[in-house]
């Protein structure tokens, strides 16, 4: 008996197996041996060498272009965490009826209904040197020369990012938060807690798993962006997807691959990371 | 199925044959299977227009699907992919990259009915007798290959070509004359720190670095052996330059895609930057001023040209060849000619354009009436001079032409160290 509900139960996870194995396991396979493979001009051959890791690690540009990478991911991670966790905090507790709730909610939603794509190019010309940006602050008289920094700059890839990636932040957070007990918030005040200490010392901590997951979105969407980076910085900036988009862009596959590689096992450290603050498991 | 193919295959040969001794004035009346053949055409933007392929539909009776992509990805699928395309619109020094992986065959120029009329550029390599042919990868010398299957390029007209000559133009810097209010001779200017901020050059390295090669040679900073061939110690060089410049804050962007520089040049964002022919026109279609500013030291050349995938075969390859020879028949290059580009055979395109537009486009003429676009946009009134002036006054002074390095995989991983820095 025991037995035939094992295999029942293999049987019943076998699809997702084989889709996973297909789809998520094999590719990432062959990433990995291509890595190791070396490229000529137009094409690539099959080789076990170590030549595109050492290209990689041997180039200041790679340190250099990593740092920027995590600095877009924290400095991203920071906003988005805190708007987000503003914007769940007042969708959870401050709003009263259900149906408001899911309406307000729903508000917040419908900037990505639109592609990513336009939601990002559109900020181009509203940052650039004769947009509406500068022109506004002109006319207010509270600059006189076009602000050069608002457009091809960190500050607009981060501010694309922020604005592209917040959702994923207020969502998880509040899920979270809705489905924390309100008797908990109602016994720290019943017990004199003020309302700064009721969110720090209840509230954040229940909110924890959501704040984790939201982060994960975040950080990894962030560190495998490169169309953002290159659009909002006018190609000037580079991160890491960039190198391997510009990698693929010139053939030069094996050399992308190795780069993929470094920057999968980095994401998946900095997860890893991240999941030892919080067992998400348990808290779902 | 197969063996109905086969028989009309022969009475197409038969027809090709009549084909290439005519001038194909018009199209011949084939069989009603020709209706279905698609043609598979991917190149970058600048041919591969639907104006094209709706005029194919309606002189040659099949169709034609265009794909249009950046040079790189051009590039990437012509080298990848041979299945996904038929006909491959890319440039010569693509083509360089791309022969030797055998993606494409080589086309018998006996049946190209005008070949004997194709610019000598594309043949000996010599616009006139007397021309110096530039430094970089000029289309004659990856033009021709032995003979069919032919891995190496060949040194003269063999009468087996790689590409069929299409469009070339010489490329130069585009400026804003309103926002400048000087007039620019150098190409040095590019670098000037007047324009600290305002400047940019394209993201595609192996046309980047040919323009960056024209800055610092007329700089004086380097003398390139060949700008078109550059040691790992000129690529050096050239890159300490621009980072430098980079760091400096000189640039404001830099551009992938034409609609990018046309945006960045309409915005006024950017008053100087590496440029394309026609995105000066769509910028002055918007009635903003924008020259294609003529530089001392000589333009930066490209030419295209259309290749055969090695996969086409029988009917489908007849009714390539039956294109690619509509294609110089004259049509498609006044289109090309009236956007400020060049067909590789004007004599046949001249008759598709009026007076005023060969005289201004080609000749260098002042204008006798309005100059439009062919989708309708003025583009100059009468008086005017078309920047640069006349054909061999423009294709004339070449300076080097767009190209594929010995050491490309080094430039490309310096060019990728410039973009990061």
């Amino acid at each position: 008996m025991g037995k035939s509900r094992d295999i029942i139960a293999y049987l019943q996870a076998a699809p997702l197996m084989a889709v996973l194995l297909a789809f998520l396991v094999v590719p990432i396979g062959m990433i990995v041996v291509v890595s190791f493979w070396g490229a000529t001009e137009f094409s690539i051959y099959p080789a076990f060498q170590f030549d595109n890791y050492a290209f990689l690690f041997g180039s200041p540009v790679t340190y250099k272009v990593f740092f920027a990478t995590f600095k877009y991911a924290f400095i991203t991670w920071i906003f988005t965490l805190s708007i987000g966790f503003t914007v769940a905090y007042f969708l959870a507790f401050h709003v009263r009826t259900q149906a408001m709730q899911t309406a307000l909610f729903l508000l917040c939603t419908i900037p990505f209904l639109t592609s990513n794509i336009i939601r990002m190019i559109s900020w181009i010309p509203f940052l650039g040197r004769n947009g509406i940006a500068n022109q506004t602050l002109i006319s207010w008289g509270l600059i006189d020369e076009p602000l050069e920094w608002l457009l091809y700059s960190d500050f607009s890839v981060i501010l694309a990012f922020v604005h592209l990636y917040t959702l994923f932040m207020v969502v998880p957070i509040f899920n979270t938060m809705m489905r924390i007990d309100k008797s908990l918030i109602e016994a720290a005040y019943d017990n004199g807690a003020t309302g700064l200490q009721t969110l720090w010392h209840v509230i954040v901590p229940l909110t924890k798993p959501g704040i984790m997951i939201g982060t994960i979105f975040v950080v990894t969407l962030v560190m495998g962006d490169f169309i953002t980076v290159r659009f909002m910085s006018g190609s000037q900036k580079a991160n890491v997807g960039r190198l391997i988009s510009n990698d693929i862009a010139l053939l030069q596959y094996p050399s992308a691959a190795a780069t993929a590689v470094v920057l999968l096992c980095t994401v998946l450290i900095v997860i890893g990371v991240l999941l030892r603050f919080v067992n998400i498991r348990k808290e779902l | 199925m197969s063996k109905m193919r086969y028989s009309r295959r022969t009475v197409l040969k038969g027809g090709a044959a009549v084909a290439a001794a005519s001038t194909l004035a018009a199209p011949m009346v084939w069989a009603q299977e020709i209706k279905d053949i698609t043609l598979r055409q991917f190149g970058t933007g600048v041919s591969n227009l639907n104006d094209v392929a709706t005029k194919v539909k309606e002189d040659l009776g099949f169709n034609l699907e265009m794909t249009a992509l950046d040079s790189d990805s051009v590039t990437q699928r012509a080298a990848t992919q041979p299945d996904s395309f038929d006909v491959a619109d890319i440039e010569y020094w693509i083509c360089k990259k791309v022969w030797p992986t055998g993606n494409l065959q080589a086309m018998d120029t006996s049946k190209i009915a005008n070949y004997d009329k194709i610019v000598g550029t594309f043949r000996s390599g010599k616009l006139t007798p007397e021309s110096v042919i530039a430094q970089g990868t000029a289309p004659h010398t990856v033009g021709f290959v032995e003979g069919p299957g032919g891995k190496t390029f060949a040194d003269n007209e063999t009468g087996w070509m790689t590409l069929i000559p299409t469009i070339y133009n010489a490329d130069t810097l585009g400026i804003r004359p309103d926002l400048i209010g000087r007039p620019i001779e150098s190409w040095t200017e590019l670098l000037n720190p007047e324009f600290k901020g305002k400047a940019s050059i394209l993201d595609i390295s192996s046309i980047g670095i040919m323009d960056m090669a024209m800055v610092c040679e007329a700089m004086g900073e380097i003398q390139y052996g060949d700008k078109g061939n550059m040691t790992k110690e000129e690529i050096d060089k050239t890159f300490a330059i621009f980072t430098e410049a980079k760091q400096n804050g000189q640039f404001r962007a830099f551009w992938k895609s034409f609609d990018e520089s046309v945006n960045l040049m309409a915005s006024g964002e950017v008053v100087i930057q590496s440029m394309w022919s026609p995105a000066i026109t769509a910028v002055k279609s918007r009635g903003i001023p924008c020259v294609y500013q003529p530089l001392k030291e000589g333009y930066r050349s490209w030419g295209g040209g259309l290749g055969l995938s090695s996969s086409l075969s029988g009917m489908e390859l007849d009714a390539a060849y039956e294109y690619i020879n509509w294609y110089l028949s004259g049509w498609v290059g006044g289109y090309l000619m009236r956007q400020g580009y060049y067909s590789a055979v004007p004599e046949t395109s001249k008759e598709f354009m009026s007076a005023n537009e060969w005289g201004y486009w080609f000749e260098g003429k002042p204008a006798t009436d309005v100059i439009t676009s062919p989708t309708g946009d003025q583009l100059a009134k009468a008086g005017d001079v078309r920047d640069g002036g006349s054909f061999t006054e423009r294709m004339g002074a070449v300076a080097c032409w767009n190209s594929v390095m010995d050491e490309n995989q080094y430039m490309v991983r310096k060019w990728n160290e410039f973009i990061a820095a």
